[in-house]
C-alpha cells in the first residue's frame, strides 16, 4: 500500500512539473505583449518594462527562476492587477470557486445517490425510466445551457432568486444546481448500473437466502458494496466540475478563479495565467491522488493481503 | 419416518422475450426426516429451479411457480408472505450455492456473515452471536478460528471458503439443507473433504438433505435416494442402490454409461447423443424421447405415467408398460466397472 | 393425467423413427454478429427516435443556410433583435414563432414583410442561417476531431501494443502522464498558441481525445496478439487470419464505433464550451457555442436568441448519448439473445 502511494506521488510530481512547463512555455509563444496600452510604450519603455520583469533573460533561464519561486510558493506578480501578488489574487477567489465546486460536489453525492438507488431498487418500473431521463439530461446538455435556462426562468422571468453575484445563501442556489446537475447525473447513472450489477450477484442470493429482510440486503449487502466503484468517477467529475465551474462563473458573475482565468487570456497576464493553471492542475491532481488512496481504503480486497489464493 | 418436505405437482415457469419457459412440468418430490435425497439431471433439466422454488428465491418478475404445493413439516410454501419465508429461509430450510468465491460478500468479513443469520432468527446478542461463529468456524473445521472470524472472504481458499458458506448455512440447526452442486466448482480432493463434512454434520445435527449435483460420484458418496430429472420433469427415483445397480430408466442408463470407469472394456467416453429439449416449446410426450435408443411411438405421443418398481422405486418410462418389449440395460452402465 | 389404456394400442409400442437431424437443428435460426446487433439496435425506440433526431439536425443543417436568401453576415439595423415568426404559425401564442414580443408586434411595428424563422440577432444577421451554419460548423468541427482522434489513439495504441517491451513501456509511461493532466488545460493551452479558429479547436480536441481510444485499442492489439500465440502453438495454420477476422475485427470494430460514438458529442461540448468562453470560434463565424454566447448576453431582453442554438445543442448531445448507449447494449455480445 505504501509502495503503491509512493508510487502515484510519484506521477502527480512528474505531471505537475509538465504541466508548468507547458504552460509556460505556452505563455511565451503568447502574441503581444502583457503591458496595458502598449501601443503608447516607446520601444525603449518596452524594453525597460521587460527589463523589470525578467523577460528579456533568455527563456531557460526565465523557466528556472520561475521554478525557483514557484518551490517557494511565490507565483510572481499580477501583470494585469498593478502589481499584486498572484498569490494574493488567488488566495481571494480561490475560497469562493472551492466554495461553489464543494457544494455542488456535495448536492450532486446526495442527489445522484438516492436516485441512483431508487432506479436501481426499482428497475424498469417508472422511478426507473424517470432517473434515468434525468441523468441523460444532465449528462449531455451542457452546463451553460442548463445554467441560462435557471437563471432566465427563476431569476429573469420570475424574480424568485437572485440573478448574479455571491453575496449570499440565495445567491448559491442556481449557481449550485446548475453545477450539480452533472454531477448528480454521473453518480446517478453509475450508481444505478452498480447497483443492479451487484443485485443479480451470488452474494445477494445467499443473503435471501439466510432470511435477511429485502432492506437489509439491499442497503447492508448491495449498496454498501456498490459505492465501491463510484469512488472511481469522481475523478473525471472533478473535471467536468473544473470546466463547470469557469462558465458558471461566468454567467452568474461570481468572482471565482475560473472567471479570473479567462479574463487572465484575454489579458495575456502571463502569471495570473500560470498561477491558475497551476492551482487548477494541483487540485485535480492531488484530487486523483485522493481518490486513488481512497479506493485502496475502501476495498478490503485492496487494502488487506490476501492470505492464500 | 415421515416426511419433512413435501414436492406435489409443481409446475414453474419463465416469462422471457421468446416467451414462456417451462422449466418444471409436474415434479413429485418427498424428503424424509434425516436423510439425504440427490437430485440429478444435466443443465437445464429444471433440478436448481425446482430447489430454488422450495425457498422462494425465483427470480422475479420472471420466475413463477404455476401451480403445485411445497409443504414444509404440512404446510404449503407457496402459500407463504415474504414476510413468512424470510422467517423459514436460513433458520428453518438453508442453501448453500455452487460458486463459493462469489457467494460471500467480499467486503464483509466472515463473522459478520455468520452472524447476521444468529441476530436475526436467533435473536442472539453480539458477543453470543461472535462466539456461536467461532464455534461454528471450529465445526466445519477452520483452523484458528478466532483469528480466522475476522478476516475477509478473499483470505480464505477455495475449499476453506465453501466451509464458511457451510458454516453459514448450518448456524441456525436448520432441519433442511438444500445443497446446489456444492463441490462442482472446487478441486477433486477438497470436493471429498467437504463432502465428508457434510455428512458429518448431517449426523451430528441430523438435518435432511437435498443434494443437487450431476456428478454421479458425489451421488454415491452422499445419498440415500436419488431422484433424475430430465427436461423438467423426473424419470426416475429410488435408493442409491437402485438407481446404480437397477436402473430402469434409458436416461439413468445414458448417465451411468457416461461415467468414466477405471478398468472398463471400453476406452472412449460415452455421450448421450442428441441436446436437451426446447422447454419454450416443450414437446408433448416423453421428454427424453429424441435421444432415446429405445423410443416407441407411444413415447412421442404420450407422456409416461409412473410404474412402481418397488417399494421405493419409480419410474416414468413406456417400456414398463406391459405391452412394450423386454428391454435390457445396456453393458456399460457397469458401476466401477464391475459390470452387473 | 391418467391416459385411458384405449387411447394406446398396441402397435404404438413399435419403435419410433427419430429423425436425429430434424431435432438437432437449432430452433431460432443463427444470425450473424451484426445482424443480430443491427435487429437488437432497431428495437430500441429510444436510440432509433435519437438516430431520427440527429439525422433531422444534421440534413437542417446542410440546407438551412440554403434555405432563405440571407447570409450569416447581412447585417441590418432595422432587423436588430426582432423576434422569430413563421406566418403559418403566427397565431399560436404559446409557440415562440408570432412575431411578437412583451405583446407588441414588432413586424408591424417596423413595417417588415418578410418572416425571420429564428428571429435575428441585434446587429440585424438572420438568426435562422446563423444557427444552422453554426450547427454546421459544430457537427463538422466535431466529426472531424473525433476522426483525427480516432486515427491518433488507433495508431499510438496499435504500435504500443504492437512492439510492446520497452517501447511499450515508454509510450504508456508518457500516456500517464498526459493522463494526469486535466483535459481542459491542454485544451486551453493548445488553443492559446494556434491562432483560435476552426482548425485550431480541431486539433485541440484531436490531440486530447485520442487516450482513451489508444487505451482500447492497445488492450485488443495485445489479445490479438496473445490469440496469434495460442493459435501457433496449436499450428492451425490457414484458419489463424480467419479467426482474427471472424472474431478481433467484429470485437475491436464495434468498441471503435461505440468510443467514437460518444466522442463526437464531447468534441460538440468542447468546441461550444470554448466558444462561449470566448477562447473558440470568434465572430462573425458563427457556431453552436458563439450563438449561445451571443444569445446569452441578449437573455433577459430577447431569450429566444439563445432559445434556439441551446435547444439544438442539447438535442444533439442528449440523441448522440442516448443512440450511443443503445449502440453499445446492440453490440455487446454477452448481451446477444
Amino acid at each position: 500500500m505504501g509502495r503503491y502511494i509512493l508510487k502515484r506521488l510519484g506521477y502527480m510530481v512528474v505531471t505537475l512539473f509538465v504541466i508548468v512547463a507547458l504552460t509556460f512555455f505556452t505563455m511565451k509563444l503568447l502574441p503581444g505583449t502583457p503591458y496595458k496600452n502598449q501601443q503608447k510604450l516607446s520601444k525603449e519603455q518596452i524594453a525597460l518594462l521587460n527589463h523589470k520583469y525578467g523577460l528579456d533573460l533568455p527563456l531557460p533561464v526565465q523557466f528556472v527562476k520561475y521554478i525557483g519561486n514557484l518551490l517557494k510558493g511565490d507565483l510572481g506578480i499580477s501583470f494585469q492587477f498593478d502589481g499584486r501578488s498572484v498569490n494574493e489574487i488567488i488566495g481571494d477567489l480561490l475560497p469562493v470557486s472551492a466554495d461553489l465546486g464543494f457544494e455542488a460536489l456535495v448536492v450532486g453525492l446526495i442527489v445522484g445517490l438516492i436516485l441512483g438507488i431508487i432506479a436501481g431498487v426499482k428497475r424498469n418500473t417508472a422511478w426507473d425510466y424517470i432517473t434515468t431521463f434525468i441523468a441523460v439530461i444532465g449528462v449531455s446538455v451542457p452546463s451553460f445551457v442548463l445554467a441560462q435556462l435557471l437563471q432566465y426562468y427563476f431569476a429573469v422571468k420570475h424574480q424568485w432568486l437572485p440573478v448574479a453575484y455571491w453575496d449570499g445563501p440565495a445567491y448559491h442556489v442556481l449557481p449550485v444546481i446548475a453545477l450539480a446537475f452533472g454531477p448528480i447525473a454521473s453518480i446517478a447513472r453509475y450508481m444505478r448500473t452498480s447497483l443492479v450489477d451487484n443485485l443479480n450477484s451470488d452474494y445477494i442470493e445467499m443473503a435471501r437466502a439466510k432470511g435477511l429482510s429485502r432492506f437489509t440486503v439491499v442497503f447492508k449487502h448491495a449498496v454498501r458494496n456498490s459505492l465501491i466503484p463510484i469512488v472511481t468517477i469522481v475523478g473525471p467529475m472533478a473535471v467536468g466540475l473544473m470546466t463547470g465551474v469557469l462558465v458558471i462563473e461566468n454567467i452568474f458573475a461570481i468572482p471565482g478563479i475560473g472567471d479570473q482565468f479567462v479574463t487572465s487570456v484575454y489579458t495575456n497576464d502571463y502569471p495570473m495565467i500560470m498561477g491558475t493553471t497551476i492551482m487548477f492542475s494541483v487540485a485535480f491532481v492531488v484530487v486523483i491522488l485522493i481518490v486513488d488512496i481512497l479506493y485502496g481504503v475502501i476495498d478490503p480486497r485492496i487494502r488487506v493481503a490476501g492470505g492464500e489464493h | 419416518m415421515e416426511n419433512i418436505l413435501e414436492i406435489k405437482d409443481l409446475h414453474v415457469s419463465f416469462d422471457t422475450y421468446g416467451g414462456e419457459v417451462q422449466a418444471v412440468r409436474g415434479v413429485n418430490l418427498q424428503l424424509k426426516k434425516g436423510e439425504a435425497l440427490a437430485i440429478v439431471g444435466e443443465s437445464g433439466s429444471g433440478k436448481s429451479v425446482t430447489s430454488k422454488s422450495i425457498m422462494q428465491l425465483l427470480p422475479k418478475p420472471a420466475g413463477r411457480i404455476k401451480s403445485g404445493e411445497i409443504l414444509f413439516e404440512g404446510r404449503d410454501l407457496t402459500k407463504f408472505s415474504e414476510k413468512q419465508m424470510q422467517k423459514i429461509r436460513g433458520s428453518e430450510i438453508s442453501m448453500i450455492f455452487q460458486d463459493p468465491m462469489t457467494s460471500l460478500n467480499p467486503t464483509m468479513t466472515i463473522g459478520k456473515q455468520i452472524m447476521e443469520g444468529l441476530r436475526k432468527h436467533q435473536n442472539m446478542s453480539k458477543h453470543d452471536a461472535l462466539q456461536r461463529a467461532i464455534e461454528l468456524l471450529d465445526l466445519v473445521g477452520i483452523p484458528n478460528p478466532e483469528e480466522r472470524v475476522k478476516q475477509y472472504p478473499h483470505q480464505f481458499s477455495g475449499g476453506m471458503r465453501q466451509r464458511v458458506v457451510i458454516a453459514i448455512a448450518l448456524a441456525c440447526n436448520p432441519k433442511v439443507l438444500i445443497a446446489d452442486e456444492p463441490t462442482t466448482a472446487l478441486d477433486v480432493t477438497i470436493q471429498a473433504q467437504i463432502l465428508d463434512l457434510m455428512r458429518d454434520l448431517q449426523n451430528k445435527m441430523d438435518t435432511s438433505i437435498i443434494l443437487i449435483t450431476h456428478d454421479l460420484g458425489v451421488v454415491a458418496n452422499m445419498a440415500q435416494r436419488v431422484a433424475v430429472m430430465y427436461g423438467g420433469r423426473i424419470v426416475e427415483t429410488g435408493t442409491v442402490d437402485e438407481i446404480f445397480y437397477k436402473p430402469k430408466h434409458p436416461y439413468t442408463w445414458g448417465l451411468l454409461s457416461s461415467m468414466p470407469k477405471l478398468h472398463s472394456k471400453n476406452s472412449e467416453l460415452l455421450a448421450i447423443p442428441g441436446t436437451p429439449p426446447d422447454l419454450a416449446n416443450p414437446p408433448k410426450g416423453c421428454p427424453f424421447a429424441p435421444r432415446c435408443p429405445h423410443a416407441m411411438k407411444v413415447c412421442t405421443e404420450f407422456m409416461p405415467e409412473f410404474t412402481q418398481a418397488s417399494d421405493t422405486q419409480q419410474v416414468a418410462c413406456w417400456l414398463q408398460d406391459e405391452r412394450a418389449p423386454k428391454v435390457e440395460p445396456p453393458e456399460t452402465i457397469g458401476v466401477g466397472g464391475a459390470g452387473r | 393425467m391418467a391416459i385411458s389404456r384405449t387411447d394406446i394400442t398396441q402397435d404404438m409400442f413399435e419403435p419410433a423413427v427419430i429423425d436425429v437431424s430434424v431435432q438437432e437443428k437449432i430452433e431460432r435460426k443463427s444470425i450473424s454478429y451484426w445482424g443480430d446487433a443491427f435487429r437488437r439496435l432497431r428495437q430500441n425506440k429510444a436510440a432509433m427516435v435519437s438516430a431520427v433526431i440527429i439525422l433531422f439536425i444534421v440534413i437542417m443543417a446542410l440546407i438551412g443556410p440554403l434555405m432563405n436568401k440571407w447570409g450569416i453576415d447581412d447585417q441590418k439595423l432595422t432587423r436588430s433583435n426582432l423576434p422569430p415568426r413563421i406566418s403559418a404559425l403566427s397565431n399560436i401564442h404559446w409557440l415562440p414563432f408570432d412575431g411578437q414580443e412583451n405583446g407588441v408586434d414588432v413586424y408591424k411595428e417596423r413595417g417588415i414583410k418578410t418572416d425571420f424563422w429564428f428571429g435575428a440577432d441585434k446587429l440585424g444577421r438572420d438568426l435562422w442561417t446563423r444557427t444552422w451554419k453554426g450547427t454546421q460548423i459544430s457537427l463538422f468541427i466535431a466529426v472531424v476531431a473525433a476522426a483525427g482522434d480516432l486515427i491518433i489513439g488507433v495508431a499510438y495504441g496499435g504500435i504500443s501494443a504492437y512492439f510492446g517491451g520497452q517501447v511499450d513501456n515508454i509510450m504508456q509511461r508518457i500516456v500517464e502522464v498526459l493522463t494526469g493532466i486535466p483535459n481542459l488545460v491542454l485544451i486551453i493551452l493548445l488553443i492559446i498558441i494556434l491562432e483560435p479558429g476552426i482548425t485550431a479547436i480541431i486539433l485541440a480536441i484531436a490531440m486530447t481525445g485520442w487516450l482513451g481510444m489508444s487505451r482500447l485499442i492497445r488492450g485488443e492489439v495485445f489479445k490479438l496478439k496473445s490469440m496469434e500465440y495460442v493459435l501457433a502453438a496449436r499450428t492451425l495454420g490457414a484458419s489463424h487470419s480467419r479467426i482474427i477476422t471472424k472474431h478481433m475485427v467484429p470485437n475491436t470494430l464495434s468498441i471503435i464505433i461505440i468510443h467514437t460514438m460518444f466522442s463526437i458529442p464531447g468534441a460538440i461540448f468542447f468546441e461550444a464550451f470554448l466558444s462561449f468562453i470566448g477562447l473558440g470560434i470568434r465572430a462573425p463565424q458563427a457556431s453552436l457555442g458563439v450563438l449561445i454566447n451571443e444569445g446569452y448576453r441578449m437573455l433577459s431582453l430577447h431569450p429566444y436568441q439563445a432559445l434556439f442554438p441551446g435547444l439544438i445543442i442539447s438535442l444533439l448531445l442528449i440523441c448522440f448519448n442516448i443512440f450511443g448507449d443503445g449502440l453499445r447494449d446492440a453490440l455487446d455480445p454477452k448481451l446477444r439473445q
